[in-house]
């Protein structure tokens, strides 16, 4: 599995994870990972797995190609819109990623989500961290 | 204020916002500067400090040499949307101390067309921030009111409203780029960009100059009878919690924005409070921004924007005009430039020299504020 930053993600037994930081000092949760705390300046932070599962918070959709630099130019040409959104993890931080669904009708602030990888648009193999909706559970 | 004379805005040039071919962002802002020498009634050679700089085009001291070499101190200020206001502050730091009588500062910008494409790697991110599709500015603003809109009842015909509330004033303003009114509908209805948000909702990057003279105590009679008191310029970095643009993540625990921290700030060196506001500017990169940055400036409650926007109350014959000259989304955004204009703009208002879009009731109090990446604000109390 080829991803697009080792940094960003660790591929455990029980699937993928972020990678983030935590602050030993202050509990202060962090993504990506970080050599200090952001809060309370201490450089005595830790890795952490971050949780797979979290609310939206917010989100948007991506209407048009972005640039290239910063995106790459195949993603430029094979664009198609896709969802952007923050993602709430209880009690740690809340992460902007890319989401699997793009369709505005079917996004609304608060709903269960859960990570997953997704191929980076015009990076060939490479994948990347994105959150799903997860279906309602009976 | 702290301590130290009165400083005050003597003279004030700009050179039109829009595109510009063939006349290069340094000789906008040397143009803008000469028509604020002019305005002031001075020469080049009668400032003996200057402060200035652009985004991205180029270093503002060269415009010495289109201006005169006349040895003066002049700071190039690089800083984002807060350019202008780190220029501002600078001058009035300057004058205010007594280091300096009589200040020119400049700010202008040529971006070319399209959204802007800033590299995560100069904004301290991975690589993978932009290869991913993340480092849009677009998408923190979309995302900022989308929140905002559910935690505070804001609608999309308020978001529409504003909108169109700047091509009208702007349609008024000989130096905006976008002239032409657009109805709420058109605005709604346009191609969606980042939703909520429209095409019509959003600024573009574009081109512009402005340029202020300022001066201190004995000098500002002597300069002019209708001298603009500088009375606060602040201006503030994001601090933990707040939400910024070009934030891989962002904490659970909140705190206020570096703009309601950079405007309480400016309204208590002031000794002036929001409520004794009688016009403002505030930065509008899409609509949801001014609906935000109203409250976070003091200037409402937030959730009040709704019924406010819905009165009239921010149109220019309204209770708080704000954005009276087309704002960003009229005048477009040379980020180096946008704060200057909106100082500007409150010069001529409560100078009464506005034209068309002069405000009919009596203004004695004026506000601007900037915001931009990676979570700068700056902030002016404006007064006669």
């Amino acid at each position: 599995m080829q991803l697009i930053d080792p940094e960003l993600i660790s591929d455990t037994g029980r699937g993928p994870r972020l990678v983030g930081s935590a602050c030993a000092r202050c509990d202060t949760v962090t993504f990506p990972r970080q050599s200090s705390c952001r809060r309370c300046t201490s450089e005595d932070v830790h890795p952490r797995e971050l949780a797979t599962r979290g609310v939206l918070w917010t989100w948007t959709i991506q209407c048009f190609a972005p640039k290239a630099p910063p995106y790459l130019e195949t993603g430029v040409e094979e664009f198609t819109p896709y969802g952007v959104g923050y993602i709430e993890l209880p009690g740690e931080v809340r992460v902007e990623a890319r989401l699997t669904e793009s369709d505005p009708e079917r996004l609304r602030i608060g709903m269960l989500m859960e990570l997953t990888l997704i191929p980076v648009p015009g990076a060939g193999e490479k994948l990347t961290f994105a959150f799903r909706p997860v279906e309602e559970e009976q | 204020m702290n301590g130290g004379e009165d400083v005050a805005i003597v003279g004030a040039g700009i050179h039109q916002f829009g595109r510009h071919e063939g006349v290069s962002g340094l000789q906008m802002g040397a143009i803008a500067a000469r028509r604020a020498l002019a305005n002031a009634g001075i020469a080049w050679q009668d400032v003996d400090f200057a402060a200035g700089g652009s985004d991205a085009a180029g270093n503002a001291d060269t415009s010495v040499s289109a201006l005169g070499l006349t040895g003066v101190p002049f700071i190039n200020v690089k800083n984002g949307c807060a350019t202008g206001g780190s220029a501002l502050t600078t001058a009035h730091a300057m004058l205010a101390s007594g280091a300096a009588e009589v200040a020119l500062v400049v700010g202008f910008d040529k971006h070319p067309r399209g959204a802007f494409n800033p590299l995560p790697e100069e904004w301290g991110i991975g690589s993978w921030y932009g290869e991913t599709g993340l480092m849009l500015t677009t998408q923190f603003f979309a995302m900022k009111i989308q929140r905002y809109m559910a935690d505070y009842g804001i609608t999309a015909s308020t978001l529409a409203k504003v909108a169109a509330k700047a091509f009208t004033n702007g349609s008024r303003n000989p130096n905006a780029w976008r002239r032409t009114p657009l109805s709420e509908e058109e605005i709604l209805s346009s191609k969606m960009v980042n939703d909520p948000l429209t095409q019509y909702m959003f600024c573009s990057p574009g081109e512009g100059a402005v340029a202020l003279v300022l001066a201190r105590g004995d000098r500002i009679k002597a300069l002019t009878r209708t001298p603009v008191y500088l009375r606060s310029v602040t201006f503030r970095t994001r601090r933990f919690g707040s939400f910024e643009v070009f934030s891989p993540s962002i904490p659970i625990e909140s705190a206020p924005s570096a703009t309601t921290e950079a405007a309480a700030a400016a309204f208590e060196q002031a000794g002036i409070g929001p409520g004794d506001v009688d016009i403002a500017q505030l930065q509008d990169t899409e609509s949801g921004a001014e609906v935000m940055h109203l409250a976070e400036t003091g200037l409402c409650e937030h959730g009040e924007q709704e019924a406010l926007i819905s009165r009239g109350d921010t149109e220019l014959g309204g209770r708080l005009p704000i954005n009276t000259d087309g704002g960003c989304l009229a005048c477009g955004e040379p980020i180096g430039a946008s704060g200057l204009r909106q100082v500007h703009e409150i010069v001529l208002q409560l100078r009464g020299e506005a034209g068309d879009r002069q405000v009919p009731t009596s203004c004695r109090v004026g506000f601007t504020q900037v915001y931009g990446a990676p979570g700068v604000s700056a902030c002016t109390v404006l007064t006669v």
